[in-house]
């Protein structure tokens, strides 16, 4: 008896396993962030001073609209593999891995810079706060990245023998990488400019 | 067919010869038995590592019931240990010296023992046998984690959910069978590294169950692991939720709606959706405490902060009361996990043998569901005593009055299940009723606690202590047990035996009122909680202090009742009495599938179909007194 519903919708519910599993995990993940960012307020509430204008404004920039169009690139991806088109949305995965690991090495470079002049996560509350949801947020980027790597390589195989199932995984994994890039959408605000 | 089938004959798929399902090619040992993607094994493998938790936690628990009643005495350490061992050996013996899941568990048993020989000596822990006050530190705090984190909550829904969710909903596995097993290990790393903290330098976390900070971020060493232990297990229950929530929405078998679910599903439903959404912020909070201690933020120290003397070299700025909040933000939900499925198994066995349908089936869910979404909502009872401000406080007492509400409801259909029924005392239906008034205990002694004023002066006593276990010892623990009594016939295809179940449930049922119905009293004249002599030193509680001995000695005695458990366990999977393949003439689809489900090939022969409610026992005009859930409606 296999399972049912791997590949195809369940009527009432309108969806696949596995799509509704990335939902509920993106939901838990919600309350994650919602915790931290609810940190972030408590903090911030009850210091009497806050520090403005220490981080790179101009980098947390183009880190952003890296994301964005890394979330494009990924959309493209799951297009292209739904008018089976494989050369295309191996290219456009690879971009958006490419993208993702830009956006990790410009992170590094403020990262370095920060410990470099002794801005370490001890120094006060705002650093240390800050380096836990960006921290936190890398990881995800990280896992992101490692997720879309496998379906690039060696996870591609299943093209050819399911193809239909090979989309549905494309989709979930997209799900999961606009949910970091919507994590960081509000991390950018919340951190670099208010 | 059966023969006590009516003779019109109606169609059912719960017939024998259907359940067998062909055989593949077999899969080595430890892909059957170790790395097993099969619900049923995980479950079984859920089962009895927290079992064997709860037996350690419970053991930790007697050492400080000893160190209660008889303060600053040689602790007969022997009396503990030979016996675990003795059990482990003869388990191995009996089973002989082959690989086979008797020999794994004796043998972990005889590691049971040896733990327990190893913590309960040392300089730095039991010098001369007499227990160091850190040390009794530790074995609070690791006694209410292991209890809740790595034994209530794993058996209750890791083993029992594994198990029988799939089968009521007439699924042939969980929707992610290797995210299941992911599930398992995640758990099983978690445990490990709690119990390799009680090597470490300083011992094993020591600042109680909730961690609070100040305390724990300068705590010693143990505390790092048991924030990173707690990573394991609550990445452990997001799988696992995540699992269960999908299974029960896709998987479900044709014609078995919402509102035909048996009980049971419902309360795993609803306590995975508490799984998802509550332990994520307590897995912010613990990543902050571990900043706090790795890398030296003051997220929850604030400024100035003198320990021994010296001002801390953080820098403060942080609040201890955010850890309170997100804590509890996770650990009233999770107060739910604990219950829910307790609730869900004692309404089965309650159906089954009242022979009755449950009455108010449908107010039950609509109150379980309204509990789930309340549970998220009061948590700040566990603060009132933190300066909150009024407002707040009254907000939330509000809540909780309103929460108790379902939980009432819940209980009095139970009740009303009852009435009228034709009622089996076997065992499991012993432990179910067991169940109803000690709950009721627990729930009504929850009141006056969630009144902010009655809470000033109950706070942090042992009234407190004897709220929750009420709750959850002969609460939860006895829905469990009547699980285990219900459900080993389909596991094993025998039974328990009923004589050993009687005398197990009779002594338990007994003690379990001499051990905490005396802390509610202890609790009301003062006496705190988490006290290393047991308010010795208090003349607020010279009093009450006697009853520290009889609550000991009640645990002790107890433990023995446990070992009339222990043996029904390991001699019926070999030799009780053969089960049928309904034994308890059930409804539910469970009892369709094939007799002691064969391992990853599936659960059912053919496909089932439900056309009926959950509970339809003693239908008018029918020859049996049940009709399973995919037996055709007669026209
Ligand atoms: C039914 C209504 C219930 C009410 C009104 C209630 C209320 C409360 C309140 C107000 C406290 C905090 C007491 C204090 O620290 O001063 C408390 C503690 C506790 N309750 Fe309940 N409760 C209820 C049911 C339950 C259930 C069902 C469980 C678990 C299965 C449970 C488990 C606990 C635990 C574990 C604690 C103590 C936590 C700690 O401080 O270590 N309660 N309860
Ligand atoms: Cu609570």
């Amino acid at each position: 008896m296999e399972i049912p519903y791997v590949v195809t919708a369940r009527p009432e519910t309108g969806i696949f396993n596995a799509k509704a599993g990335i939902w509920l995990f993106l939901a838990s993940e919600v309350m994650l962030f919602g915790a931290l960012f609810t940190t972030y307020i408590l903090l911030r509430i009850g210091a009497p001073t806050w520090p403005h204008g220490e981080l790179d404004v101009a980098l947390a920039t183009v880190n952003t609209a890296v994301l964005i169009t890394s979330s494009i690139t990924m959309v493209m991806a799951w297009a292209s593999c739904l008018t089976k088109d494989f050369k295309k949305f191996r290219l456009y995965l690879g971009l958006t891995i490419l993208l993702g690991a830009t956006f990790m090495v410009i992170k590094y470079f403020e990262y370095s810079h920060h410990f470099h002049i002794g801005d370490i996560p001890s120094k006060n509350t705002f650093y240390a706060i800050y380096f836990t949801l960006t921290g936190l947020h890398g990881l995800h980027v990280l896992g992101g990245m490692i997720v879309n790597s496998y379906f690039w390589g060696p996870g591609s195989k299943m093209w050819k023998s399911e193809p239909v199932r090979f989309t549905n995984r494309i989709e979930v994994a997209g799900l999961y990488w606009h949910f970091v890039d919507l994590v960081w959408i509000f991390l950018f605000p919340t951190l670099y400019l208010l | 067919m059966k023969t006590n089938q009516p003779n019109h004959a109606v169609e059912t798929v719960a017939a024998p010869h259907v359940g067998v399902v062909h055989v593949h090619e077999e899969l080595p040992f430890w892909r059957r038995y170790i790395f097993s993607t099969d619900h049923k094994v995980i479950g079984l493998q859920y089962g009895f590592t927290a079992l064997l938790f709860l037996l350690f936690g419970y053991i930790m628990m007697m050492m400080m019931r000893w160190q209660l009643a008889y303060p600053d005495t040689e602790f007969p350490k022997y009396y503990f240990v030979l016996p675990i061992a003795a059990i482990g050996a003869i388990i191995i013996l009996m089973s002989g010296i082959k690989p086979s899941i008797n020999t794994l568990i004796g043998i972990l048993l005889l590691g049971l023992a040896a733990l327990i020989n190893y913590i309960a000596s040392g300089e730095e822990r039991m010098p001369d046998g007499i227990m160091l006050p850190e040390f009794y530190n530790q074995l609070g705090a690791m006694h209410g984690t292991i209890m809740v984190f790595l034994g209530i909550v794993p058996l209750a829904v890791g083993a029992f959910g594994n198990y029988v969710l799939p089968l009521q909903i007439g699924a042939p596995d969980m929707a992610f069978p290797k995210i299941n097993m992911a599930s398992y290990w995640a758990y099983f790393v978690g445990g490990v590294i709690m119990l390799v903290s009680f090597f470490v330098p300083g011992g094993a976390a020591n600042s109680g169950w909730t961690s609070y900070p100040p305390l724990a971020d300068i705590a010693t060493t143990g505390q790092t692991l048991w924030l990173f232990g707690m990573v394991f297990l609550i990445t452990s229950s997001l799988l696992g939720s995540i699992n269960f929530i999908v299974t029960v929405l896709q998987l479900r078998a044709k014609g078995l709606t919402f509102f035909r679910l048996p009980f049971f599903v419902w309360a795993q439903f609803v306590t995975a959706f508490l799984l998802l959404l509550a332990f994520p912020p307590l897995e912010a909070a613990a990543v902050l405490q571990l900043m706090d201690r790795l890398a030296g933020t003051s997220f929850y120290l604030p400024s100035g902060l003198i320990v021994s003397g010296q001002v801390l070299p953080n820098t403060g700025g942080g609040s201890p009361l955010l850890w309170q909040h997100l804590f509890w933000f996770l650990a009233h939900p999770e107060v739910y996990v604990l219950i829910l499925p307790g609730m869900g198994i004692v309404a089965e066995v309650i159906a089954n043998n009242a022979r009755k349908p449950l009455w108010g089936y449908k107010s039950m869910v609509y109150s379980l569901i309204f509990l789930g979404f309340m549970s998220f909502i009061v948590w700040a009872h566990h603060m009132f005593l933190t300066g909150m401000g009024t407002a707040i406080s009254a907000f939330f007492q509000t809540t909780t009055m309103i929460i108790s509400i379902p939980s009432v409801i819940i209980l009095s259909c139970l009740f009303i299940s009852l009435y009228g029924g034709s009622i089996r005392f076997n065992s499991p239906m012993l432990f179910a009723l067991g169940f109803l008034p000690m709950f009721g205990i627990g729930g009504l002694t929850g009141l006056p606690l969630g009144l902010a004023t009655s809470d000033i002066h109950l706070h942090d006593t042992y009234y407190v202590i004897g709220h929750f276990h009420y709750v959850v010892a002969p609460g939860t623990i006895f829905a469990l047990f009547a699980g285990i009594y219900y459900w080993f016939p389909k596991v094993t295809g025998r039974t328990l035996n009923e004589t050993l179940g009687k005398i197990h449930f009779w002594g338990s049922f007994v003690c379990m009122n001499f051990i905490f119905f005396p802390m509610l009293i202890q609790g009301l004249a003062g006496v705190s909680r988490r006290l290393s002599d047991g308010g010795q030193q208090y003349s607020h509680a010279q009093g009450v202090f006697q009853l520290n001995e009889v609550m000991s000695v009640a645990a002790w005695v107890m433990a023995i009742f446990q070992i009339f458990f222990i043996i029904n366990l390991f001699i019926s999977i070999k030799k009780g009495k053969k089960a049928s393949e309904n034994h308890w003439e059930a409804t539910t689809l469970e009892w369709a599938a094939a007799p002691t489900p064969p391992i990853a090939h599936g659960n059912f022969g053919i496909v089932p179909e439900v056309h009926r409610g959950p509970y339809e026992y003693s239908l008018p005009g029918n020859a049996k007194d049940y009709s399973p859930q995919n037996e055709l409606v007669k026209e």
